[in-house]
């Protein structure tokens, strides 16, 4: 079995000669014809956010992985997009940074050159601006290989939070979470802020804890993760963000267990 | 056929440094039928005349919406106005589609200044022939622009644009400080007063010729048209146009400004010929400097 798909339908190397590939532009040495981005290569997991009553707080780790192998210990996956926004991103991280260090920096010096008169911008229209984005990319066959979560707040200054990923898929909620953390963060989120309503109620000292508990439960849990993870909270009078480290972790009670059943000591 | 050896193109500069071509496109403007704008503190209102060929013929549309809450008034070449309006109604589509907010009233009238700026730098290309108001509400409240196809673009309180436009011009001056705090209604009233101004000698409001459009903060732009006029003609009560009205009824005079009845002199001319459309070239070609063969504005 051949397993290079441009190989195949084709006449056999061995008998008449490599393809001669020369006339196509976008040939690529050793691949035949273009690739697209087929799978990622780096990768950060998770990315966690809950809405409270004044603003969104959203939380990342700083690993970027590649493959199973804990690569980049000090990667930053949140990005203070204009005064108002975060965008926090899991996924390939060659594709963050292509978002981050290219995308959002040419919109917020177009952003600076606008008339005063424009409404500021704010978290909805990055976030739009980043759905089509992705969806133009997954449309072409050749998508940015990401998952994103937009915190802010809208025009009412009512908390934003809203979620995009590599398919174009968009949706919002008072707790979002990408990757691992869908399974094993937002469940727990979702004890505190059941609802919209629920999260009017939720201070900021409330939503910070859930969110490190959160966290905390992905570093037990993610092999993908790392003890080390930013976090921001943005309201509308700005972003405070800092970095954190996992404390007081429990595995003392690793020392009893013994065995896979039937061993005693 | 030519004024002189520096009016073949945009491209060229008198020695004075004048664009002959971009000139010409102005006048075009002046040949179209009169269109006024204003705003107060929380309305912009756009009015304007419309014009027929012929008894028979219908009247020219000159208010275009372009968004919920913008739109433009137009004198001169209407075709470039239609091209003018599309690209601003796609600018608009765009920022809503690619950024979920409404365009700035500045950005997309800054956008049209550049495409007609473009058309005064490159060889075979002509200046727009068509004037714009463009009334609008943005983030930071209502908003009046000119846009003119030498690519100028002016932000006003109050503006008129097209044939006996001065008259209106005048009026705005004089009452601009009134109508920045009035009402929508009272707004449009001013408007209506305005343009009865710039009325032709034996012509008045009617609701066939006549078209109104408002918009406001946190109101949807608005366009009146035919029977829908008729309501604010009602609350105008009169239409003719206060020269007219000075001549009619001498006991009641009101101060006429010298330019108004040298114009009504030179209106005869603009509008008897209708023979012979544009000027050799067809419409890539050079205007027509006299101007005096074009019947083709609105």
């Amino acid at each position: 079995m051949n397993h290079f798909p441009e190989g195949w339908g084709r006449p056999r190397d061995d008998v008449y000669g490599a393809y001669d590939g020369s006339h196509l532009k976008t040939v690529q040495p050793g691949a035949g014809f273009n690739q697209h981005t087929q799978s990622p290569i780096v990768t950060g997991t998770s990315v966690i956010a809950v809405k409270y009553k004044d603003g969104v707080v959203i939380a990342a780790d700083t690993l970027a992985s590649y493959g199973s192998l804990a690569r980049f210990r000090d990667v930053e996956r949140l990005k203070v997009v204009g005064e108002k926004t975060v965008v926090g991103a899991g996924g390939d991280m060659s594709d963050m940074q292509y978002i981050f260090d290219d995308v959002l920096e040419r919109l917020m010096i177009k952003e600076s050159y606008s008339p005063e008169s424009h409404s500021p911008l704010l978290a909805p229209h990055v976030y739009t601006y980043l759905s089509r984005l992705l969806y133009a990319r997954r449309s072409r066959l050749n998508p940015l290989w990401n998952a994103l979560l937009v915190a802010g707040h809208d025009e009412h200054d009512k908390p934003f939070l809203a979620s995009v990923d590599l398919l174009g898929t968009t949706f919002d909620g008072p707790a979002l979470a990408t990757g691992f953390g869908a399974h094993l963060a937002l469940p727990l989120l979702r004890k505190l802020v059941p609802n919209e309503e629920a999260s009017q109620n939720v201070t900021k000292e409330q939503a910070t804890e859930a969110v490190k508990a959160a966290m905390k439960v992905l570093f037990y849990r993610d092999a993908r993760s790392i003890d080390e993870y930013s976090i921001a909270w943005v309201t509308p009078q700005g972003v405070e963000q800092s970095r954190e480290k996992l404390e007081n972790q429990s595995w003392k009670f690793a020392e009893r267990i013994r065995g896979y059943g039937t061993q005693t000591n | 056929m030519f004024r002189n050896s520096y009016d073949n193109d945009s491209v060229t500069f008198s020695p004075q440094g004048r664009i002959f071509q971009v000139e010409y496109a102005l006048e075009a403007i002046k040949q179209g039928s009169a269109a006024v704008g204003l705003v107060s503190k929380t309305h912009a209102v756009l009015v304007a005349l419309k014009r027929n060929a012929e008894e028979l013929g219908s009247y020219q549309k000159k208010i275009i919406g372009i968004d919920s809450h913008f739109g433009i008034a137009l004198a001169g070449l209407a075709p470039d106005a239609r091209v003018l309006s599309n690209f601003m109604r796609q600018q608009a589509m765009s920022s809503r589609l690619l950024y979920n907010r409404p365009i700035a009233i500045k950005r997309v009238v800054d956008s049209i200044a550049e495409k007609a700026q473009v058309n005064t730098q490159h060889y075979g290309r002509r200046p727009y022939g068509v004037g714009l108001l463009v009334a609008g509400v943005d983030k930071a409240g209502p908003h009046l622009w000119e846009f003119q196809p030498s690519g100028m673009v002016l932000e006003y309180k109050g503006a008129a644009i097209g044939a006996r436009s001065q008259s209106a011009r005048t009026y705005l001056e004089r009452n601009f400080e009134e109508f920045e705090n009035v009402d929508k209604d009272e707004l449009i009233k001013h408007g209506l007063q305005a343009l009865r101004d710039s009325l032709a000698q034996d012509k008045e409001l009617t609701s066939a010729n006549t078209s109104i459009a408002v918009v406001g903060v946190g109101e949807d732009f608005v366009l009146y048209d035919g029977d829908s006029v008729q309501v604010w003609l009602d609350k105008l009560g009169e239409t003719r146009s206060s020269r007219r009205r000075a001549e009619e009824e001498p006991a009641t005079t009101e101060a006429t400004t010298t330019e108004t009845t040298t114009e009504t002199t030179t209106e005869g001319a603009a509008g008897s010929s209708t023979e012979g459309q544009t000027g050799p070239g067809g419409p890539a070609g050079p205007l027509d400097p006299a101007g005096e063969n074009m019947d083709t504005t609105e």
